[in-house]
């Protein structure tokens, strides 16, 4: 890499981070309490819109795990979702009532948040709906990864998304609030993910799954990034370039081995695919809000209105984070 | 005679609080050298909550950079003031503020009365352990190292290069031999005492002073030269990866601890209080007596290194993506590629199928779609029959497909009318085992009921795309098995051929292949490649037909020879 290229990267971030101070006023806090965050705490940040359904699960996954305080920004969502969160006694949330869009998705704002609250700590940036499996993750809470990770020099760790979706029709069986997503969408595609990577930032480019077998089958390179970063020892330099997909600076993004070997990584279970998922996809067609004009949205309406069931004969049922490990989704590297 | 701990603590002080306490509950007196980076207030709070303890005293404190010299400085003080203080010490036993004891404690005093001349040091010369990570072995003895790696890595670095360079050495004093192991060693009273009060001991201070690492060096080299006794080996469990940097336990492995019958293990997650709970009440485990035997969480912890180190192979993932020509082993199992076959013979696929009873799909390199073995639109790990999906990333389509087959040998079609960009991957894989008849493409053409002219030019492209196949199957990268005949070679004697093919399948059969598949009527064959002759286009690749008369070969069955037995 050239002097001029890791340059040219730089100027990137410090754009990225000046447009994430300036879109701090977008942002009109709700419920503040950062100031029950403590020097070790693991951060998690979030942005949604008309989550609610999902919420109590969501923040019982995570407080289970060791997460210690919930950033979170509501993207003017009409089904309280922002009274839900500013009732919690752990959240901080802050409304947003400008463009997701133009926010890059969100991304600005959170990049804001965690320049701001998340230096120096172990901060995780996940959707409402994504769901995170690190190695031992039924035996070992969260911290024990964060320690290990800092005890290795390690500064961030990838987690791939993985689709869930379930048996039958997607709005057959219904999700009821506080329920486990993963009952209902509890199936996913074991093998058939491609990987390229990303000369410029570094970061592979994971995409398949059922996305893109059901989806995409005639246009395969519009099928949606599934490589994610989300859990990262923060440092108030740092920036999201797009979604949790990768980071400057670029040593960030280097989560793969490269001679051979695995390093540890987790996945993120991404339970997209209940019932509310085809209102939503309608919604969001609507709003036009998401990536490249909401062209994954527009390939799922069409998709839907036949046939909505992802499910096939070789699709694996889950059941821990072992089997993933041995499917080869994820890696223990050298955690043992 | 007891036993003295000499514990060096950096951080999760109530833990080490815990640990102590645990020792001097059995009557092992204690001495605690906290890290100089521990702040006053947290220092003075912790050697007030252990004050309560008579037989427990602290050392005058160091600041332990790893490293550095800081620890064995630490270490000496400690253990003179362990030996000064408590005179019915025998051994002392060098502890971190993260060790912790998995048997009960007299069973440490009674295995060490029962061996009082025995000092436990791992100590070995470096020009027979690979230990060492990161390149510095003998050089750490000879080399200069003032700046620290922690902090100035790259003028440590630097610091190196430029003493290489220049052929700098540094004098071993008085010719010892420099030993190195384990930092966690327990020494007798005897051993220990000889080396701090060695009068040579400036000279040995200031030498390993500058050494790297050298509280895995100093009491390793010096012990071999009081000690009547050496165990080269470490009480202490402690495994270390890949990087240097000790494996740590957590709760789950509870079990494993408490089958291995070390004494101590290091290092403890300060957070995993399962275990300091299951190890600090003192359990009634029985008397057991035995050595320690810490053979499965060796092979746990090796297992892991080799996992970080070396992989899965054929194995691509979020994690592993290695550099083209690191893969070790680009596919993850072996499988079998045949070209030409199905032109010639009518029932091939399902012939290997009764013969191998392995797993034949079709072209999954074809035009249309991805012919899976029998039709499917999907097969495991949900991999599409999309063309366009497998066209997208050829590599990962058949990467994909060795890997989520595991356990199941894989075979497959493929042919001048596939899609090539897959055609390097094949051949430079040793995991491909490739058969071509060459020439057999023709076969199609040769019933198809097109217009001459297409024909003529259709097998001058095919022509072209199966002899660049040909290259790639030859070209010196090559390392997969291929086997090419021509067709006129292969059509003299078919089963000769299949034979071997099927032998090198690897199928465990001692008899002759029983039943042949049935091959296309060749009637007019060689007329046919006459005129495509006539019209200018030469097909070389199937070798020499005559062009009359017909040389249908005869698959008459051989007689069975005869078995002469004695």
């Amino acid at each position: 890499m050239s002097f001029a290229q890791s340059y040219r990267l730089r100027l990137q971030r410090k754009r990225w981070l000046i447009r994430a101070f300036r879109k701090r006023r977008e942002l009109t806090a709700v419920a503040d309490r950062t100031e029950q965050i403590r020097k070790r705490d693991i951060l998690l940040f979030s942005t949604m819109r008309n989550e609610k359904i999902r919420l109590p699960f969501f923040l019982r996954y995570y407080r289970d795990l060791g997460v210690s305080h919930f950033l979170m920004v509501d993207n003017d969502s009409t089904d309280g979702t922002l009274e839900y969160l500013a009732d919690q006694p752990d959240v901080s949330v802050w409304s947003a009532t400008r463009g997701y869009k133009r926010a890059r998705f969100g991304v600005d704002w959170l990049n804001w948040l965690q320049s701001r609250y998340g230096h120096n700590h172990w901060t995780l940036v996940v959707d409402p709906d994504e769901f995170l499996i690190y190695p031992f993750c039924d035996t070992r809470p969260l911290s024990a990864l964060t320690d290990w990770l800092d005890a290795s020099s390690i500064k961030s760790f990838s987690a791939m998304l993985l689709d869930m979706y379930p048996k039958g029709r997607i709005d057959e069986q219904p999700y009821k609030a506080g329920q486990n997503p993963m009952e209902i969408a509890a199936w996913f595609d074991a093998g058939n993910y491609t990987i390229s990577r990303n000369k410029k930032f570094g970061n592979l480019w994971i995409q398949g799954g059922p996305r893109m077998r059901a989806f995409f089958p005639k246009t395969p390179e519009k099928a949606p990034a599934l490589n994610k970063i989300p859990l990262v020892k923060w440092d108030r330099k740092y920036a999201y370039v797009s979604s949790t997909h990768m980071l400057l600076p670029r040593g960030l993004n280097l989560v793969y081995d490269e001679w051979g070997g695995e390093k540890a990584s987790g996945i993120l279970l991404h339970t997209k695919f209940l019932h509310t998922f085809s209102e939503k996809a309608a919604e969001e067609l609507e709003r036009k809000q998401h990536y490249a004009a909401s062209v994954e949205y527009r390939a799922y309406a069409e998709s839907l209105r036949d046939n909505p069931e992802l499910w096939c004969r070789w699709s694996e049922k889950y059941i821990n984070w072992r089997q993933l490990e041995i499917l080869g989704l994820m890696s223990k590297g050298n955690w043992a | 005679m007891t036993v003295g701990i000499v514990m060096l603590v950096h951080t999760a002080l109530n833990r080490a609080e815990q640990v102590a306490r645990h020792w001097a509950a059995a009557g092992c007196p204690v001495v605690i050298h906290a890290d100089d980076n521990v702040s006053r207030k947290t220092f003075k709070a912790f050697k007030k909550s252990l004050s309560d303890v008579p037989i427990i005293r602290f050392s005058p404190r160091h600041r332990c950079e790893w490293g550095t010299w800081g620890i064995v400085a630490a270490t000496q003080e400690a253990s003179e003031l362990m030996l000064k203080e408590f005179p019915a010490v025998r051994h002392v036993y060098l502890a971190s503020g993260s060790c912790l004891p998995l048997r009960p404690v007299q069973e440490l005093i009674d295995y060490l009365a029962a061996r009082p001349k025995t000092d436990f040091i791992e100590s070995a010369t470096t020009a027979d352990v690979p230990w060492t990570v990161g390149g510095l072995d003998s050089e750490r003895f000879t080399l200069r190292f003032p700046f620290s790696w922690k902090n100035h890595r790259f003028l440590f670095d630097r610091y190196v290069a430029l003493q290489r360079r220049v052929g700098f050495r540094r004098r071993v004093p008085n010719g010892i031999t420099p030993h190195m192991g384990s930092q966690w060693w327990c020494l007798t009273r005897q051993t220990l005492s000889a080396i701090l009060e060695d009068p040579d001991r400036l000279t040995y201070d200031r030498y390993f002073r500058r050494v790297w690492i050298p509280d895995e060096s100093y009491f390793q080299t010096l012990a071999r030269l009081y000690s009547q006794h050496i165990e080269s080996r470490s009480l202490t469990l402690s495994k270390f990866d890949f990087q240097g940097k000790p494996h740590i336990f957590y709760d789950d492995h509870l079990q494993l601890l408490r089958r291995s019958d070390c004494f101590v293990a290091r290092k403890i997650w300060p957070n995993a209080g399962r275990l300091y709970r299951a190890f600090l009440t003192d359990s009634e485990s029985a008397l057991k007596r035995t050595e320690p035997n810490p053979g499965k969480i060796d092979r746990i912890f090796s297992r892991a290194v080799d996992r970080r180190t070396r992989g899965r192979p054929g194995l691509y993932m979020q994690s592993r993506w290695p550099n083209p020509g690191w893969e070790n082993g680009s596919t993850c199992a072996k499988y079998a590629v045949f070209q030409g076959f199905a032109n010639l013979f009518e029932d091939f696929e399902p012939w290997l199928n009764r013969m191998t009873g392995m797993r034949v799909h079709g072209h999954l390199f074809g035009q249309e779609r991805v012919e899976f073995a029998g039709g499917q639109e999907v097969i495991n790990g949900a991999i599409s029959d999309s063309a366009e999906i497998r066209d997208y990333n050829p590599r990962a389509f058949l990467t994909n497909l060795i890997w989520s087959t595991r356990g199941e040998r894989q075979c497959f079609q493929f042919g001048p009318r596939d899609n090539q960009d897959i055609i390097w991957e094949l051949s430079k894989d040793p995991n491909a085992q490739i058969a071509v008849i060459s020439g057999a493409w023709a076969l199609p053409l040769f019933f198809s009921n097109n217009n001459f002219s297409e024909i003529r030019a259709e097998a001058a492209l095919l022509q072209k795309v199966e002899s660049k196949f040909l290259d790639a199957l030859r070209s010196p990268y090559a390392k997969a098995r291929s086997r090419i005949w021509t067709m006129a070679e292969f059509i003299e004697a078919p089963m000769e051929p299949l034979q071997m093919i099927i032998e090198e399948l690897g199928v465990q059969s001692n008899r002759r292949l029983s039943e042949a598949p049935k091959m296309v009527d060749l009637a007019g064959f060689g007329q046919f490649l006459q005129n495509l002759k006539n019209q200018g286009m030469h097909p070389y690749l199937m070798g020499d037909f005559p062009s009359s008369p017909d040389p249908m070969p005869r698959l008459v069955k051989k007689p069975k020879p005869y078995l002469v037995q004695k």
